[in-house]
């Protein structure tokens, strides 16, 4: 594997890990301090009124603070695994939505509602993780197995194994007549979220946790398996471990919320495009950076067209391919793609 | 070989290895014979399968005075049919051969989303009765213009210059085309329930919704440039072989690629609009057209590429209508068949 990356992890020179970098600077602060002002608009962006109504506190701790919570922690989610993803398969344009993993996702979904009918949230989610984690392994044994010609192949291939699965979920949605159950998935939104259906979304948490405390290793493993070996890494499992994460993220997030596309791979992107690629030092960044785009899409949604609102996934698909189409036009400026 | 040059190459002692390496099509003339029997299999298939199609089932006799216009109904969409095999096979065997890649196709740049996304903005900036009037054959050409204009733009500003490169094209391309789909879905969303419907319609393609009154203009150009692809066959040959290997032969790679790039543009727009998006058939046909085609020869790859495609739309469509009774879903299990083919060739793979 290590000798086919033509290139993709650019920034060998991170400074040691003794030297490492204050994380509270400037920046960093001004960063937070501008993803919290979003969020106090978000919870006061909205069709109805709570100030002047008679139930206006309840409404606002029933819908709008759960909702600003989802977003956060979606947001700080999806960039989270984008960042795994770019670090294990050293390549910066895979993430749930180029590898397929949301397609698994949603075959998930639709397998639970063919074997229980009305599924609870549990199962729902059960279902969405455990078919992405399938999709994920299934998506990296292949890239262990060839040997790549370009690092551009490889989300090529992963969004026509998505539509292959998407076409698989066609069918069988068409065979079992169930196209109405799964129709609005693929859109995701956040206007469903309330109180007691969102906090399922807490558990991204536990899983940052986790990233925090595998940082240097899994840093280590987007060496290659050569090196992360001979520095003392046992590899097959942290790259289970790095899946088991993404896939429990992946499908948590699709279960409540829905599809949530290209946040993984702008914001990681951008993040070390400005910092280089430590994965410890950025991580905090892309959390804070990956929220504060997520809500401010999440007003623009609700914004464009008051009272109503379009779901975020479309404000968020338009913008990332625009960002994406940037981002590799600036990657093609700086060392010729081949 | 003939039996000179053989019995030379005894007297020398070549090994069998070297003796088989020929510059002709076929390796031998039992695989030029294989050829030749299974393609016309697969057209014998396709005929009847046609046949079938127009006869079968027919509920009115054959002397009755409606006979007719059943036939010229049914005929209407065994030539989408036709239509849309040969621009599907044509168009992925000279994508895959350009691009060196036999996993990849045309539809992956995004022609269906463009599509959809002009028939949204044509309802969302001009009301239902601009796109109710945005049909006929000067609506067909502007799209198909559009699309054509699209992947030019798309060609020269990224595969021409110092930084030209064939897969950041692909990719730029898939992106731009899921970027419309967003945009196209943001617009149906601010749209009222009767133009969403009007819309819906639009956009379900299958070869039983082609417009017969665009026939008489797409068929003279499928037909021109199919034939462009076909007596572009060498120069495909060579370009199959890589950049460098192309520029050695003396080859103009770029202006060549574009050229080739541009005629696949017009395929795919023409049976995008006409019939509506299929992902993996054009995939489903060309794998398996290397197969029954044991020759790197684009003059022999493409008439296998279309026969197999024609003979599995014609034969997929007849058992489905008329031996399984399922109507609606013969182009989801045709792009089942194709996904599950390419899952299949991706695992066999060893490079990408």
């Amino acid at each position: 594997m290590a000798m086919n990356v033509t290139g993709e992890v650019g920034n060998h020179s991170q400074p040691p890990f003794s030297k490492q970098k204050k994380l509270w600077t400037l920046p960093f602060i001004l960063a937070v301090l501008v993803v919290l002002m979003l969020g106090v608009i978000s919870l006061f962006t909205g069709a109805y009124d709570i100030f002047n109504n008679e139930h206006g506190k309840e409404m606002f701790f029933i819908t709008r603070v759960p909702r600003t919570i989802a977003l956060m922690l979606t947001g700080a989610a999806m960039s989270m695994t984008g960042l795994i993803m770019h670090l294990v398969t050293q390549n910066k344009m895979v993430e749930p939505t180029t590898i397929g993993t949301t397609e698994w996702a949603g075959l998930g979904l639709l397998t639970v509602y063919l074997l229980i009918p009305s599924p609870s949230l549990v199962l729902r989610m059960t279902g969405a993780i455990v078919f992405s984690f399938i999709g994920t392994m299934f998506f990296f044994l292949l890239l262990r197995r060839v040997r790549l010609r370009s690092s551009l192949i490889v989300p090529i291939m992963g969004m026509m194994l998505g539509a292959v699965i998407s076409a698989f979920s066609t069918f069988v949605t068409l065979y079992f007549n169930m196209s109405q159950v799964i129709e609005g998935w693929f859109i995701g939104s956040f206007a469903p979220v309330q109180a007691g259906k969102y906090e399922y979304l807490w558990f991204i948490v536990i899983v940052t946790m986790i990233v925090f405390l595998y940082a240097n290793r899994l840093t280590l493993a987007g060496l290659g398996e050569e090196v992360a070996t001979t520095l003392g890494v046992n590899y097959n499992r942290l790259i289970i471990l790095a899946n088991a994460l993404i896939a429990v993220t992946v499908g948590i997030v699709a279960a409540v919320i829905g599809n949530i596309p290209f946040l993984g791979l702008i914001v990681p992107n951008i993040i070390s495009m400005i910092r280089g690629d430590d994965l410890r030092s950025n991580l905090p960044w892309v959390c804070v950076l990956g929220m504060g785009t997520i809500t401010l899409c999440d007003i623009i949604a609700r914004a464009v067209i008051m009272p109503f609102e379009v779901p975020v996934s479309l404000i968020l698909g338009t913008v990332g391919a625009v960002v994406f189409i940037l981002i590799l036009l600036r990657q093609r400026k700086h060392r010729r793609l081949r | 070989m003939s039996t000179l040059e053989s019995q030379i190459n005894s007297v020398n002692g070549f090994d069998a290895s070297l003796r088989n390496r020929s510059t002709r099509a076929f390796r031998s003339a039992r695989h030029a014979r294989r050829y030749w029997i299974l393609l016309s299999l697969f057209l014998g298939a396709g005929i009847a399968a046609t046949l079938g199609l127009i006869f079968y089932n027919n509920p009115v006799p054959v002397d009755s005075p409606s006979f007719i216009p059943v036939v010229q109904r049914r005929l209407v969409a065994v030539v989408a049919m036709l239509i849309a095999a040969l621009c599907h096979s044509f168009s992925t065997v000279a994508f895959q051969s350009v691009t060196s890649n036999r996993i990849i196709t045309p539809s992956l740049l995004g022609y269906e989303s463009l599509y959809s996304f002009i028939q949204t903005s044509t309802l969302f900036f001009f009301g239902a009765t601009a796109l109710v009037n945005f049909s006929g054959t000067g609506a067909f050409f502007l799209q198909v213009g559009l699309m054509i204009l699209l992947s030019l733009i798309l060609y020269g500003w990224l595969l021409s210059g110092k930084y030209g490169n064939l897969h950041l094209m692909l990719l730029v391309g898939i992106i731009i085309g899921s970027g419309l789909n967003s945009v196209s879905g943001f617009m149906r969303r601010l749209l009222s329930p009767s133009e969403f419907d009007l819309l819906q319609a639009r956009l379900i393609g299958s070869v039983n919704n082609a417009d017969a009154e665009y026939f008489p203009l797409v068929i003279p150009i499928v037909i021109i440039t199919v034939s462009c692809l076909y007596f572009l066959s060498r120069k495909l040959n060579v370009l199959s072989l890589g950049k460098d290997v192309a520029t050695t032969f003396g080859v103009k790679y770029q202006a060549n690629i574009i050229l080739i790039l541009v005629l696949i543009a017009v395929l795919m727009s023409v049976t995008t609009t006409l019939i509506g998006p299929l992902t993996f058939f054009g995939f489903l046909v060309a794998m398996l057209s290397y197969q029954a085609a044991p020759t790197y020869d684009h003059r022999y790859v493409f008439p296998m590429a279309f026969a197999i495609g024609f003979c599995i739309l014609t034969s997929a469509y007849f058992l489905l209508y008329h031996v399984f009774q399922a109507r609606t879903v013969v182009s989801v299990i045709i792009e089942l068949f194709g996904g599950l083919t390419f899952l299949i060739v991706l695992l066999r793979k060893r490079s990408l």
